[in-house]
């Protein structure tokens, strides 16, 4: 924070969202519509099922420790995997931004007082949690071993683990993702300050409606394509079993329509928290605004029509795998036009190294590493030696681990006084990012060495000379594990001990940072009034920035 | 979230909340369009692929009973439709009225919908293991018209030539039949307990020219699932009619 004047002591409001009561304890937490405190609610839910996810990573790590595996049994090893997928994936990824910052953030940066519907808010939590139940119940009556994927007729017919209450419990939590989406759209079209036009938007906002539409249009295609896959089981239907006439092809189709979109429902929040981030602390507005919004509404259109590039070996026509391979070229040019304008915002920029920069050029680094491996994959003759291996599961955490939770955690540590009022210390947090960024790369870079040397994913044993490379991985994985860890201890210590933030500690340039930290149950003291372009430092007096001590870059960084 | 009247204390007046609240309809309808759209998607591949066994099992749906509850949808349909432009002019009486038709209509429909299911309970036509193509024109029930089963039995065996193993294709032209007109029948009753809802209300005279937005996005949802019944109707019970 080395550009902010020095300020005499700050306290708390009075009054916040977090001391506020209406009805007594717990009451007010459980029966909240308070977008603030359902996020809260949101961030201490998915938190639980990121440790559940990430004990079951560490156990898969362990296991391939030796060639023979080192923990447990095949079968174990099946369902290890399965279930890290199937709770990192629906009940931690897609919720995470979304559902935490999201639900934080919207009504504030747009100058509302909550969402649009507050009670459907709080109920898509409650939907979460039924879910969450349900998929809990799987796991610890014997668990489920058919890939989070859920393939037919595997998980419809041979499976012997508990698919049932997970499939149910994935079913309904899709229920709480389509509100989510349905709250954040229709809050961003009818609920704006006055003067917020739609290209006053933060990119936050923008990437969060293009995070919606997925949400709202693949969401329902794979509830029902679960809940058919479900009926099957439990009724020995057809649709999906070819001894019975039915497809399994289909229910590939119907759910790759969402679970590829699905992933830019991960990958788009984050990118929308970078693209606060990176201004913020370059001190310069985002250069290409106007494309950064366009290019996030693109990925969510064309990433709807890449999906079958999963199936590229299972069974489809020579035509549509070339369709569907140029379209996957297609999406990373929305992709690239992103990471070059943070780039170009950089560029002459005032930077500074506060902790969510460093997270947010973290993020940079992986998702380029992330998104052009996915270029390899979309290649068709390419393809077909690297799927399955560990090649794509290298490439897919980079732009999960790599790109979405480092843009998640990057988010907690640029709102967190925004959530809390205070301030968590700085050193030790930008330590912590780099323990997550090499901790992350020593984990994934070996993997796509692995599976480019032809070790397949979802086995539990492999040759003895791909030891040292997966040794590495799993060194990694110890690694990563602290810069998580750490980031979760002092978080939690900076809401007692850290030093008050004060309403706009960095200072950033959002209507979110011109009420308290924390802000009023109702947001703000008076419905704001928008008359300045977003991420514009230089006509912002109230930002607090001596306009002499630090000279600004123009707009656009031509000279 | 405190409320004035009928206004809610996060929005700043009652058209913003009004378009607010309509704009969800439109998009959750948007989401339910793409959730029956998995399932039209593979009634659309099973039916191209084993069209004969989905034109037998079209030919014994009661197409009376259809097309009859076709037209008690449509009635509801433009009951409610009336029941929406009352509130609007502030006709109170009228609306509690249009919207007891609608809900009576409703449960007509659920109603034939029970009896056409038992139907085919009677006839073995529940997939699994009890299902049997043949057995209707084999095992004639009390009240059957034996010309008629003569006429099924040429029928039913003329398709089994075709495709021997109609009695697997068979059960996934009726789970699709069970799973489309079952979600569609799940969707009537959340309506008809939407509909009770709004009763309340309008006893209560809440809907007023001001404020009916209640009766205005309880119309679409209504609308919504009769146009689904629009389309399923041609789909399962008239693709084979023509022989």
């Amino acid at each position: 924070m080395s550009n902010t004047p020095p300020t005499p002591d700050l306290e708390l409001p009075d009054e916040h969202y977090l001391n506020a009561t209406y009805g007594s304890g717990i009451r007010s937490w459980l029966l909240t519509t308070d977008h603030k405190r359902i996020a809260l609610l949101y961030l201490a839910s998915v938190t639980v099922f990121f440790f559940i996810g990430g004990v079951l990573a560490t156990m898969i790590r362990i296991h391939l420790l030796t060639p023979g595996g080192a923990l447990v049994t095949p079968e174990t090893y099946n369902k290890l995997f399965t279930m890290h997928g199937v709770a990192m994936i629906f009940f931690f990824l897609i919720p995470s931004i979304p559902a935490v910052f999201g639900n934080f953030l919207i009504p504030l940066m747009i100058g509302a007082k909550d969402l649009a519907f507050p009670k459907i808010n709080l109920l898509s939590w409650y939907i979460y949690l039924i879910g969450g139940g349900f998929v809990l119940y799987s796991f610890s009556t014997g668990g489920l071993d058919t890939g989070w994927t859920f393939y037919t007729p595997l998980s419809s017919v041979y499976s012997n683990s508990a698919v049932t209450p997970a499939v149910i419990g994935i079913f309904i939590n899709g229920f709480s993702s389509i509100l989510t989406g349905l709250n954040f759209i229709v809050t961003i079209h009818t609920m704006r300050a006055p003067g917020m036009t739609w290209f006053r938007l933060p990119l936050f906002a923008w990437a969060h409606y293009a995070t919606s539409l997925v949400m709202i249009l693949g969401t329902p295609v794979v509830a029902i394509t679960l809940l058919l896959a479900g009926l099957e089981r439990m009724f020995h239907l057809g649709f999906f079993n070819p001894a019975l006439g039915g497809d399994p092809i289909l229910f590939q189709h119907l759910f790759w329509f969402y679970s590829h979109p699905a992933v830019y429902i991960m990958i788009l929040p984050a990118m929308g928290v970078v693209s606060e981030i990176i201004p913020t602390f370059a001190r310069k507005p985002i250069f290409g605004y106007a494309f950064i919004a366009g290019s996030s509404i693109a990925i969510a259109v064309i990433g709807f029509l890449v999906w079958a590039h999963h199936m590229f070996v299972t069974g489809e026509s020579t035509y549509a795998a070339l369709t569907f391979s140029f379209l996957s070229y297609l999406v990373a040019i929305p992709s690239a036009v992103k990471v070059f304008n943070w780039t170009s915002t950089l560029y002459k920029g005032s930077i500074s190294w506060d902790p969510p920069m460093v997270y947010a050029l973290g993020f940079i680094g992986l998702f380029v590493i992330g998104g052009l491996t996915g270029l390899f994959l979309a290649c068709l003759g390419l393809d077909i030696h690297i799927h399955d291996t560990y090649f794509v599961v290298a490439h897919f955490h980079y732009i999960m681990v790599g790109g979405a939770v480092m843009g998640y955690v990057g988010g907690l540590h640029f709102w967190w006084p925004k959530i809390t009022g205070r301030l968590y210390p700085k050193s030790l947090s930008q330590f912590a990012a780099i323990i997550l960024f090499v901790g992350f790369n020593l984990t994934f870079f070996p993997q796509f060495i692995l599976g480019y040397l032809g070790m397949p994913r979802r086995y539990h044993t492999y040759p003895p000379e791909f030891q040292v490379l997966n040794v590495l991985s799993t060194a990694g994985a110890s690694i990563l594990a602290l810069g998580y860890l750490l980031p979760m201890s002092y978080l939690i210590w900076s809401m007692r001990y850290g030093k008050v933030a004060g309403p706009n500690p960095w200072p950033a340039t959002g209507l979110e940072w011109k009420t308290d930290s924390p802000p009023l149950t109702e947001n703000f003291h008076v419905t704001p009034e928008v008359t300045w372009e977003p991420y514009d430092f230089q006509n912002r007096p109230d930002l607090g920035l001596a306009a002499s001590a630090r000279p600004l870059a123009p707009a656009h960084g031509d000279d | 979230m405190h409320r004035t009247g009928d206004l809610y204390g996060h929005f700043q007046t009652l058209e913003q909340q009004k378009e607010t609240a309509t704009l969800g309809m439109w998009i959750f309808l948007v989401t339910e369009v793409l959730f029956f759209g998995g399932m039209f998607l593979t009634y659309t591949i099973n039916r191209s692929a084993f069209s004969t066994a989905f034109g037998i099992g079209s030919n014994t749906l009661d197409i009376t009973l259809g097309a009859g509850n076709t037209v008690v949808l449509i009635m509801s349909s433009l009951t409610m439709a009336m029941a929406v432009w009352s509130a609007q002019v502030g006709k109170k009486k009228l609306v509690s009225i249009f919207l007891i038709a609608t809900l009576g209509l409703g449960t007509v429909f659920l109603g034939v919908k029970a009896i056409e299911y038992k139907q085919k309970f009677d006839h073995h036509l529940i997939p699994g293991r009890g299902f049997d193509m043949k057995y209707h024109p084999a095992h004639p029930m009390a009240g059957d018209d034996l010309k008629e089963l003569a006429l099924e039995k040429k029928e039913v065996d003329e398709a089994f030539a075709v495709d021997p193993d109609i009695n697997f294709h068979g059960q996934l032209y009726f789970s699709l039949y069970f799973g489309m007109t079952g979600l569609h029948a799940l969707h009537m009753i959340v309506g008809v307990g939407l509909l009770i809802w709004l009763i309340k209300g309008s006893f209560g005279g809440r809907f007023t020219p001001q404020y009916n937005t209640p009766v205005e996005i309880v119309g679409l949802y209504w609308h919504f699932v009769d146009i689904v019944w629009i389309y399923l109707f041609p789909l399962l019970y008239l693709i084979d009619r023509h022989r």
